[in-house]
């Protein structure tokens, strides 16, 4: 296997992007990255994109195609594949492409991931976002996606005494690390009332638990290391890849409270990059709700199970803590435009090791990602070094 | 959900009936045809759960979508039966009566409808035992 680095980055800015496009979402996303590595199009060999639901949020399938077409790649007629695991398509997407370089059978790829959530009502999103859970034994239930994390927290509140202003604290703190962060949906701090004042979703959880409906794109140009530098003098080399699946429905678990495909997508990465729990200087972790960031903390091995709160609570995962985590500001502040999600947080990777992450820059040698698909079913774990 | 998809598993929802592996001795509700621990030395016969368990975990939706928006606030629960699997379901009760171990059993209830003109679909809920 051929060792991999990753040479050019893009993002869009994250929002509510009223004007733009899915389409041009992702045009957007691909020629920034094609910029960044200094490549011109017909040089890629192979693009993967993870997208969850264009078919449900803009009516589109076949989305492979049309960001090849509409890319301008289509003329050269270079592959173009999408990949789908809910919210975990954009981590998915990574590590497709990631196989493809490492196996040899393709040097310069695109990575990329894009969602269009706002051309829908809020109760078309909430039910799409649904079909991440199993439709059929949850859905037809009345489970929402807060209200799965909620049953989450119930159990864990219960278990673990975490209490109401610690989970608010993930929130804040990735609202801080947002209002650094140029391409987030989100740029004001909140205060820990802000989150217990806001309205009930699922109790625990209220609204300022909870990742927004977003609008955005990121993209990621891999080749082998060994010509990495062709292209870029700061390549950041792929040290490590996991992926876990778990049951689909959340009652399927072992454990309520532990996302069992975390801990193994996580040990796998680990295994593969021969690298320490101590040797990470940060993580851009899974926040669809504050609770979840809790959890991954716990199950990536970062702390024991029920440590994580107060772990948060002593600013330990904040910028300039033990463990910061999530400096782009998460899915809480940055955004969560599910298929895109995961090519964000290689994004954010990226950008922090090379040292270009402004105002929010963590001094350090290694990061990774960490990208769950539902509940916790699919999980997808990048780790990522300096050269 | 199309009238056939429902159909197929109407009597699953109506009487709750399940599965169990005869090899291993596991139960499964939701049904499974196939059991994930023994897998193909598995044999899967249907079975008649008796209904009554108590409560893992659970939710007030405040929010929801489709059939569930007139319901609101209403309890989502994680609930054990007493054979040991578990399942999801509304839990028809008032919000602040719900807590972890509370018992419960099953009740045939209306789960939805397609539309003013479409398929009423029923099936099973839990309220307090």
């Amino acid at each position: 296997m051929r060792e991999v680095a990753v040479i050019g980055v893009g993002c869009t800015k994250f929002g509510e992007k009223w004007e733009t496009s899915f389409r041009n979402l992702f045009v957007e996303a691909g020629a920034l990255a094609l910029e960044d590595a200094n490549l011109s199009g017909e040089q890629i060999d192979e693009i993967f994109v993870g997208n969850m639901s264009a078919g449900r949020f803009v009516e589109q399938e076949h989305i492979g195609a049309l960001i090849a077409d509409y890319a301008g790649l289509a003329t050269d007629n270079i592959p173009a594949t999408r990949v789908e695991a809910a919210c975990a398509s954009g981590g998915l997407s990574f590590r497709q492409a990631y196989t493809a370089v490492a196996s040899g059978m393709s040097d310069i790829v695109v990575a990329a991931g894009v969602e269009k959530m706002t051309d829908v009502g809020t109760e078309v999103t909430t039910d799409v976002l649904a079909a991440a859970a199993d439709r059929e034994w949850e859905g037809i239930a009345g489970i929402t996606f807060p209200g799965l994390y909620a049953m989450i927290a119930t159990e864990y509140m219960h278990r673990y005494g975490l209490t109401r202003e610690q989970l608010a604290q993930v929130a804040v703190k990735n609202h801080d690390n947002g209002a650094k962060n140029p391409n987030a949906q989100f740029r004001k701090p909140i205060t820990l009332d802000t989150v217990i004042s806001s309205t009930l979703v699922a109790d625990p959880l209220r609204l300022f638990d909870c990742s927004p409906v977003t609008d955005g794109a990121a993209a990621v140009i891999l080749a082998p290391l060994e010509r990495a530098r062709e292209f870029t003098d700061t390549p950041i080399k792929v040290l490590g890849a996991g992926q876990a699946s778990s049951t689909i429905a959340l009652h399927d678990r072992k454990d309520i409270c532990t996302l069992d495909a975390t801990v193994a997508a996580g040990n796998r990465a680990f295994q593969m990059a021969r690298v320490e729990r101590k040797d990470i200087g940060f993580v851009e972790v899974h926040d669809c709700f504050t609770i979840a960031e809790i959890c991954a903390i716990e199950d990536l091995g970062f702390c024991k199970k029920g440590e994580a709160g107060k772990l948060t609570e002593e600013g330990q995962t904040a910028i300039g803590g033990k463990i910061p985590i999530n400096p782009s500001g998460g899915l809480k502040a940055c955004g969560h435009p599910v298929g895109a999600t995961g090519v964000k947080q290689v994004y954010e990777t990226v950008k922090q090791l090379r040292g270009d992450a402004k105002g929010r820059q963590i001094d350090t040698e290694i990061g990774m990602t960490h990208n769950v698909g539902g509940t916790g079913a699919t999980v997808v774990c990048h780790i990522f070094g300096r050269v | 959900m199309s009238v056939a998809r429902f159909w197929r598993k109407q009597q699953n929802r109506y009487n709750l009936i399940g599965t169990r592996c005869t090899t291993c001795g596991k139960y499964f509700y939701p049904p499974r045809g196939f059991c994930p621990d023994c897998r193909r030395e598995g044999k899967i016969v249907d079975h008649q759960f008796k209904g009554t368990g108590k409560v893992v975990t659970y939710s007030i939706i405040r929010s929801s979508s489709g059939n569930f928006k007139l319901l609101t606030p209403y309890v989502l629960a994680i609930i054990e039966l007493d054979e040991g699997t578990r399942l999801t379901s509304h839990l028809v009760c008032d919000i602040d009566q719900v807590y972890i171990g509370m018992p419960v059993r099953r009740v045939f209830r209306k789960l939805g409808e397609d539309g003013s003109s479409g398929a009423i679909f029923y099936g099973t809920k839990f309220v307090p035992a």
